[in-house]
């Protein structure tokens, strides 16, 4: 037998009946290889350019593009590429076997101090295969959109160095088998963050950004390395497996340690997803290229919060305060970030607030106990989320170029800049428009299936309460109103970016063009997805009374089944304790009737929306001279929270650490150790007054001492 | 293969590293007498007469390997068949290897004579490889003198130099005064036993010979000669004088070598004579380590001269050791060894780039004059820059390994206070050591100051990088080097565990 056939049989004896995981270390090893080789290429490229520089020499015009310029091109694609189809290929195989434990790899003892033992393992359950899909298949397509997005760039290797290390780090965030694992991804994919976030750090400005994403973030962290500790005191072990399995009788319901576990958990959490109060690093972070928002700041990074909160949901069914929280801060992010969104004009900072947004929506939805529907929408916003900034990368490549070419100086990047522009680029201007529809709810497409979802969980919660049902009812009424401002401000968006007359200018106007293909067709992709992301997970009812009708839609609930080996037992918990359990069973007038209300005001509100944007006056940014007042002053100030922030907190910390240099560091510190440092030298002078080079001397001490020992040991 | 310690012949295999190495010692002398001095000129058969030298001793090496596999029926005979005769082997072959190589130009500089002084090197490490694995302590007091008059030498050998000739004199009337001390230990210790062999000494002791005055009197007696020899302060005042006024070659290798002999020798005498009376000897080992870390720490924060401030290092890194010796458990002794190969790599690196800015002569030994070195010869200076490190006790330099391993020994038995005190003291070394890194870095030379003129053959280089690199490696890998030093101080067992269990009692 070959060693394919061998390969085929041993596939096909894995399913059905067990899963045997497919060289889910190479999943892993892949994107780490590509660092190494994009950032081999790049320190390579870096001398070189390096040289020349100093040499005075004009950069050598290659024949086309040198080596370490187009090597990237593939290499960081590919890795991406090869790990995605493994994924899939141990997705195929899991979907074939009944799974009902997570499948633990362990490579090597990585921590053995005392009773901790941590093991390098990763573990592979439905949960993380959904993770692992969307992190490879998204970040396979940004990857090829930033090979035409980034082609110009100096920096070139580097940027695909950092992206597969990011990509690297994410799945060991995903994969791991114990909190350290998760806790190594948590701190890697920051650090890729920032490396991204700060990609062009000669600029000031956005090397501060990275600088305070990194600095926010340590905020989450610590909570999570708490969390940590707790745990590891509480159970002595760290493994996913025992901790999730021991918890219920561990951790007695509702009791301090379960409520300070999930309350740290959730500090971390809202470090890296963004959430109120510390989203602030996210807008920010739009400094880095477009393609870096789209994977890490919105597609895959800021979702490692919601991870962890479902992948720990054991321990927040324990702890209803901490689940509460998860739910309220989930909740009040989700309106109050969608209110700052509507009076922003820059188009990455509404998307950058829209995530922030719907990053709250999933919190609320795995807040309120339903995991899936949370996970369900991180999934779908990532295929439209990802879209809409691939789309407004697009759109910022072609009006960069315009404006470059006529060297005007308006910002690229601005709303009011733009307009008219599907006329130049009409495929941009459709995947972006579905993209629109998918996030502002509207039937069939991705986020109508899955932010209801969470809605209406919202809503059942209310219901089953367990003491909170009038907060549930609360965060319920802030959720439906957050989801109206979605789509009002996502369609604000869509008609002054690419609809009216072009702002531009004529001179620019002619220079506008469409994306080339490396970027259109990953648009088109992710645009399908979008539209049909949203089927995965469709309440039984709903598919038997319309799409069953057309027999479209083989499953009813997918996800929610798929992921129940995962969820099950924090359900069961919740269960158990509340009586009750937010749940998909149909209430009132059934899934269709309350479905197609969702759709109906949505529809609305998005003409409505689009016929007073087309109806408003928009000038050019530099021709806007007339002051906002009022709310709307205060939206566009996005809240005066960085203000409030900067003298609050970042002022008395500045004055603090001053006081401390110069008095606690500079006087008290450096002059003890000065002061030491001189006794020290003092009795140093006065041993060597001894060495007087008289052999005499020497003599003399010599016999006194050895008296001494003489004396000590014989008497 | 075993050896029958009935037949003459099985000596013969016993001693086979230190004879060859004899003959060998013999052999160069001939060699060098072969060529006619040309007054002010180095001999033309410089290089030859090194790497001959340099040869024998990996022709002694290989021998010293052979004998891992040779175990012999007499475990009480003169000389010791074990593990940890043949590990300190290695140390003085390294240390002796290494001093050759680095100290090349230094010899052709100062036209010395390369014959004489090949074969007193070689003289001494035949006398400290006897000290290491001889069980008798006549043998042991003939190999100490085979050892130091070598050193006596090889200090007074610059005769030119008026500092070199005064060295040599201080060292060997104070080394004939500790001599006398050591040798009335010995006789005391025979009269008190019966023997002079380390063995029967043991066992006499076990049989109920204790604390008497005459053997107290000798054990002292042997300590404070052992003192000296290890240059344990206030036994030490001789060690700077001489290290500073020897050539530097001379000075390198009595620093590391002659310095690990003497430990060698102090361990099997103590440890494997004396665990008796453990209870009786650990202090004074105590105050000897505890003083000679302080005092000669402190002094070395005062030196500007950097050949001085080595040669308090050397007594401070001594202080350190004794630590180990005092610990007495079986991986405190494995520690020991561990630090006394660590440190003669460190030592002689560090002295060999002190030749090359001191333009293999004895100019420019202020710390000043190494200025902007760094810069100036990034290598060399990268390359000092990793011994300064790893002498101070650096993380990821063997340096550290080194005084981890020992400070674990020395927690096995409870010395809290010797650990404390060791810790504390390699943060006060850091000082003198950095301020040379310092110096060479951060600060410029003088303008109009001439850059310092290098002589570095290909050879020295290759040496120091290896050095230095070795001194990397077992930073990050000590494991199978450690390995080797624990095996080799397994036979010792654990003394203070014993005795402490006695005080318990």
């Amino acid at each position: 037998m070959t060693g394919l056939e061998n390969a085929t049989v041993l596939l096909l004896q894995a399913s059905p009946g067990g899963y045997d995981p497919i060289l889910p270390g190479l999943i892993l090893l892949l994107p780490l290889l590509g660092f190494l080789a994009n950032g081999a290429l790049g320190l390579i490229g870096g001398v070189r350019a390096a040289e020349e520089l100093r040499s005075g020499r004009e950069p050598a015009r290659h024949e086309g593009r040198p080596l370490t310029h187009t090597l990237p091109t593939w290499i960081g694609p590919a890795t991406i590429g090869l790990a995605f189809v493994l994924t899939t290929a141990n997705f195929m195989a899991m979907l074939g076997a009944e799974l009902t434990d997570p499948i633990v790899r362990s490579y090597w003892m990585w921590m053995a101090t005392g009773t901790l033992g941590v093991e390098a393992a990763i573990q592979l359950d439905q949960l993380s295969m959904i993770m692992m899909m969307v992190i490879t298949g998204v970040g396979f397509l940004i990857h090829v959109f930033s090979v035409g997005y980034m082609k110009d760039d100096p920096g070139y290797p580097r940027y695909f160095a950092y992206l597969n290390l990011f990509v690297f780090f994410m799945l060991i965030l995903i994969m791991g088998a114990n909190f350290p694992m998760m806790f190594v991804g948590w701190e890697g994919v920051g650090l890729c963050s920032y490396l991204l976030i700060g990609f062009w750090f000669q600029d000031r400005e956005k090397a501060d950004a990275g600088k305070k994403a990194f600095i926010v973030n340590r905020i989450g962290d610590f909570g999570f390395l708490l969390a940590i500790f707790l745990l590891f005191v509480s159970f002595g072990t760290l493994d996913y497996a025992t901790i999730f399995d021991q918890a219920p009788e561990v951790l007695t319901y509702g009791g301090g340690v379960a409520t300070a576990v999930t309350l740290f958990l959730l500090l971390g959490a809202i470090g890296k997803s963004a959430q109120v109060p510390l989203y602030v690093w996210l807008p920010d972070a739009m400094a880095g290229p477009t393609p870096v928002s789209a994977l890490i700041h919105a597609a895959t990074m800021v979702t490692a919060g919601v991870y962890l909160v479902a992948r720990a949901g054991v321990l927040f069914a324990l702890a209803p305060v901490g689940a509460a929280a998860v739910a309220t801060i989930g909740a009040v992010t989700a309106l109050f970030a969608a209110t700052i969104a509507l009076q922003q004009y820059d188009i990455k900072k509404v998307l950058a607030y829209s995530t922030v947004s719907q990053l709250g929506f999933m919190f609320l939805g795995v807040g309120v106990g339903a995991y899936a529907a949370g996970v369900f929408h991180l999934m779908t916003h990532a295929f439209f989320k990802a879209l809409l900034f691939l789309g407004a990368g697009a759109v910022i490549h072609s009006m960069h170029h315009a404006l470059h070419a006529t060297h005007k100086d308006w910002d690229a990047q601005d709303m009011r800049n733009m307009g008219g522009l599907r006329r130049y680029m009409p495929v941009t201007w459709v995947t972006m428009a579905i993209a629109t529809v998918a996030i502002a709810g509207i039937w069939p497409f991705a986020g109508f299936f899955s932010k209801d979802e969470i809605i209406w969980y919202a809503g059942t919660a209310a219901g089953v309460g367990g003491g909170y049902g009038a907060l549930f009812t609360v965060l319920w009424g802030m959720a439906l109103a957050a989801a109206v401002l979605t789509a009002i401000y996502m369609t604000r968006l869509l008609v002054m970016t690419f609809h009216g007359s072009n702002r531009t200018g004529d001179a620019e106007a002619s220079h506008l063009h469409e994306a080339p293909l490396t970027m259109i067709v990953p648009l088109c992709i992710l645009a399908v997805l979008s539209v049909v992301g949203g089927w995965l997970n469709v309440p039984g009812s709903v598919r038997n009374s319309i799409f069953g009708g057309f027999g479209l839609l083989p499953m009813s609930d997918w996800l929610d089944r798929w992921l129940q080996p995962v969820t099950q037992s924090a359900v069961d918990i919740r269960v158990a304790e509340l009586g009750g359990y937010a749940s998909s069973a149909p209430v009132g007038g059934g899934h269709v009737l309350w479905g197609a209300i969702a759709t109906g005001v949505a529809l609305v509100v998005v003409i409505l929306t689009a016929r007073a944007v087309s109806r408003q006056k928009i000038v050019p940014a530099t021709q806007d001279t007339v002051p906002l007042s009022g709310i709307r002053k205060h939206l566009y100030h996005k809240w005066y929270v960085d203000e409030l922030y900067d003298r609050v907190i970042v002022r008395p910390v500045v004055r603090a650490s001053r006081f401390s240099w110069r008095w606690i560091d500079q006087i008290l510190i450096d002059g003890t150790v000065n002061a030491v440092g001189g006794v020290a030298r003092g009795f140093g002078w006065f041993g060597s007054l001894f060495q007087t080079g008289q052999v005499t001397t020497y003599a003399f001490i010599l016999t006194l001492s050895a008296l001494a020992v003489l004396g000590a040991l014989i008497f | 293969m075993t050896l029958d310690f009935v037949s003459r012949a099985d000596f013969i295999w016993a001693l086979l590293p230190e004879i060859v190495l004899s003959c060998w010692a013999m052999a160069i002398l001939l060699v060098g007498v072969w060529e006619k001095e040309r007054p002010g000129l180095p001999p033309r058969n410089l290089r030859l007469l090194a790497w001959l030298s340099v040869a024998g001793l990996a022709a002694t090496a290989g021998v010293n390997g052979w004998l891992y596999g040779v175990s012999g029926t007499d475990a009480s005979g003169m000389i010791a068949l074990d593990s940890f005769r043949l590990f300190a082997n290695w140390i003085f072959l390294l240390g002796a290897a290494l001093t050759i190589l680095v100290s090349l130009p230094y010899i052709a500089k100062q036209r010395l004579q390369a014959g004489e002084f090949y074969t007193l090197v070689l003289l001494a490490t035949v006398g400290m490889m006897v000290m290491a694995g001889t069980r008798n302590l006549i043998l042991l007091f003939l190999a100490i003198e085979t050892m130091t008059i070598s050193a006596y030498v090889l200090t007074a050998y610059h005769r030119a130099d008026r500092r070199s000739a005064e060295a040599g004199l201080k060292y060997f009337i104070l080394g004939a005064f500790s001599s006398a001390f050591l040798l009335y230990g010995i006789a005391l210790t025979w009269g008190a036993t019966g023997s002079v062999n380390l063995a029967e000494i043991a066992q006499t002791i076990e049989a109920g010979a204790g604390f008497t005055g005459l053997l107290m009197a000798g054990m002292a007696l042997l300590g404070v000669g052992f003192a000296f020899k290890v240059g344990a302060v206030p036994f030490h005042m001789w060690a700077p004088d001489a290290y500073e006024g020897a050539p530097s070659p001379s000075t390198a290798f009595m620093a590391a070598a002659v310095k690990a002999a003497s430990f060698a020798a102090l361990l099997r005498v103590f440890l494997e004579a004396f665990p008796g009376l453990y209870e009786a000897w650990y202090p004074v080992m105590w105050w000897l380590a505890a003083l000679t870390m302080l005092v000669a720490n402190l002094i070395a924060l005062s030196q500007s001269s950097v050949k001085r401030m080595l040669a308090y290092s050397s007594v401070a890194h001594g202080g350190y050791l004794l630590v180990g010796v005092t610990a007495a458990n079986e991986f405190a002794t494995a520690s020991v060894l561990f630090y006394l190969l660590v440190y003669t790599i460190m030592t002689i690196g560090a002295f060999g780039i002190v030749m090359i800015v001191s333009g293999h002569g004895e100019e420019r030994l202020q710390v000043d004059d190494y200025a902007g070195f760094g810069w100036q010869q990034p290598v060399l200076g990268v390359l000092l820059t990793i011994f300064l490190l790893a002498l101070a006790g650096f993380p990821g330099t063997a340096g550290f390994m080194a005084k981890i391993f020992l400070l674990q020994g020395a927690v096995e038995s409870q010395l809290w206070t010797l650990a404390i005190l060791l810790a504390l003291t390699t943060v006060v070394s850091y000082y003198y050591y950095l301020r040379v890194a310092w110096y060479m870095w951060m600060r410029s030379a003088d303008a109009g100051e001439p850059a310092i003129p290098v002589v570095a053959p290909g050879i020295v280089r290759f040496t120091l990088i290896g050095s230095a690199a070795v001194m990397i490696y077992l930073g990050v890998l000590p494991g199978a080097v450690l390995e080797g030093a624990i095996s080799a101080a397994e036979h010792f067992g654990v003394v203070a565990g014993e005795a402490f269990m006695g005080l318990a009692r």
